[in-house]
């Protein structure tokens, strides 16, 4: 007997609660165009990485407390997971993924987490690699204290701070001179 | 967790926003920055039909001083925008040090003034920087536009004047007396977090007598609204903010205030908090008389 070939699945929208609506949105991510349809509910963060597989921006607390979804929209840190897709309508994202696309050398901000040894687990690393990212992109050297406010705006569980804070120091150093 | 389903809209205009939050079909729901509104949905602990994104407003997206010198800041600008304008720092410092007390700058990158004021979290640092500096809220629904004061826009817990078919289109804060000083204090558990209690003080100066001419005191924490305790101001007038008259503040905060008991603190603990604030708050203010 002839094994029988399964009948494909037929995958298919699910129907919508109503009230919904589904918004044609064209943004920039990672310097890339992109056009998409999506449904207004649907947050940043699961528009990443679910619809465009771009992973690298991690999804902790959902309420805005981790800071592991941090991303720059329009090159400011914000949390991914309380914005929707639908309102970055024409706006342009950097995620985790566009600072060494390929085979890219790492920017000074991922080699000084590498060197530092900013991280353990690495969940919350994303995160404080985009915030860091856009401090050493001020046109003005952050002092400590405004360091230190960018910091907490996120949830390492591994490490303690010391070693991010290191590697911070050292990407902002490079950047701006000791 | 995931929102609930609903319905998203972005309008242009002012009366375009207002025509869909009064539109009695639907339950609709302002969003500016999100940062209160969008943990909310995600919890599903609200659950709008239809969303009325308001950042796209152009004159909603307006910072500026208008002639007769008022600070005047639109619904869509964001509270990061509004923390770093040369002439909100210069002209109403304390707005500045309350903005950025709040949250992390990640948050602040979002999150807009109007939208802390009309979410009016009585933890949260812009009502009573608000309320210390006398703001008037600007309120435009279907029956026109209306002006009310900082005392009778608080109402309750996360309510305020603005009802649901209106927007607060505006806050505009008065200008300041040439011979004041300010001081914005908390107290928290984390840099970054919401406080347990925080004060505003806004002293002047009378000329040549080196005494206070007029106080606000404004307490956050210590109840649903911001608080005001004119006691305290009353005891500081007229006085060399001196260790005495300050000892004699204290006094009054112990005594005015009635803050409750909650998980974060016993109601005592919040009292002697608050007194300490102010005794700190009130010197560092009039140092910088
Ligand atoms: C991790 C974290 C920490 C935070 N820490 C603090 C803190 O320390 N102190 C603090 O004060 N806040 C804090 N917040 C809250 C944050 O400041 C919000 O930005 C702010 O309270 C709401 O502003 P928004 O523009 O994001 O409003 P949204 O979230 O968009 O809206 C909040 C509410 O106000 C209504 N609303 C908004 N704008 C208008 C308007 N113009 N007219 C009528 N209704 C309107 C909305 O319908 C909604 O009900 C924190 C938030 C997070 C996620
Ligand atoms: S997942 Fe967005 S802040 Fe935690
Ligand atoms: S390295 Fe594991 S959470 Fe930060």
């Amino acid at each position: 007997m002839t094994p029988s070939v399964p009948t494909p699945l037929a995958a298919r929208t699910p129907p919508l609660a109503e009230p919904s609506a589904w918004h044609e949105i064209s943004l920039t991510v990672n310097g890339r165009p992109v056009t998409a349809q999506v449904e207004s509910r649907l947050l940043l963060s699961d528009f990443l990485r679910d619809r465009l597989g771009l992973t690298g921006t991690h999804v902790g607390c959902e309420h805005g407390v981790c800071g592991a979804c941090t991303v720059l929209v329009d090159d400011e840190p914000v949390r991914t997971c309380l914005i929707l897709a639908v309102q970055c309508r024409g706006t342009e994202i950097r995620t985790v993924e566009g600072l060494a696309p390929g085979d890219a050398p790492l920017t000074s901000v991922q080699q000084a987490f590498h060197e530092c040894h900013g991280m353990q687990c690495g969940f919350c690393t994303p995160g404080f690699v985009m915030t860091t990212t856009a401090l050493t992109e001020q046109s003005d050297r952050p002092d400590g204290e405004q360091v230190a406010d960018a910091l907490s705006g996120h949830l390492c569980r591994c490490t303690g701070y010391r070693n991010i804070r290191r590697a911070v120091c050292r990407a902002l150093d490079e950047r701006f001179g000791e | 967790m995931k929102p609930s389903s609903f319905d998203y809209t972005a309008p242009s205009t002012v009366g375009e926003a207002v025509a869909l939050l009064a539109d009695e079909e639907r339950e609709a729901k302002v969003v500016a920055g999100g940062q209160s509104l969008i943990p909310m949905l995600n919890m599903r602990l609200a659950r709008p039909e239809v969303l009325v994104d308001i950042t796209r407003i152009p004159e909603l997206g307006r910072l500026h001083v208008d002639a007769e010198g008022n600070l005047r800041i639109g619904a869509a600008v964001r509270q990061a925008r509004a923390a770093a304008d040369p002439a909100l720092r210069d002209g109403w410092p304390l707005l500045a040090a309350a903005i950025e007390r709040i949250g992390h700058p990640q948050i602040r990158n979002r999150g807009t003034v109007c939208g802390s004021l009309a979410h009016h979290d009585p933890a949260a640092e812009l009502p009573t920087a608000a309320l210390a500096l006398d703001a008037r809220f600007v309120i435009t629904g279907p029956r026109g536009t209306r002006t009310v004061t900082a005392e009778d826009f608080f109402v309750a817990t996360f309510s305020t004047a603005v009802e649901a078919d209106e927007l607060l289109t505006e806050v505009v804060f008065p200008p300041l007396p040439a011979d004041h000083g300010w001081a914005f204090e908390e107290l928290t558990r984390r840099h970054g977090d919401f406080a347990t209690v925080g004060v505003a003080v806004v002293l002047e100066r009378s000329p040549g007598t080196g005494t206070v001419r007029t106080a606000r005191v404004v307490f956050s924490g210590a109840a649903p609204v911001p608080v005001r305790l004119v006691a305290t101001e009353n005891a500081l007038v007229g006085s060399d903010a001196g260790g005495q008259a300050l000892a004699a503040a204290a006094g009054t905060v112990l005594a005015g205030l009635a803050p409750s008991d909650d998980i974060h603190a016993t109601a005592e603990y919040r009292r002697e908090g608050a007194a300490h604030l102010l005794v700190r708050a009130c010197t560092t203010a009039w140092e910088r008389c």
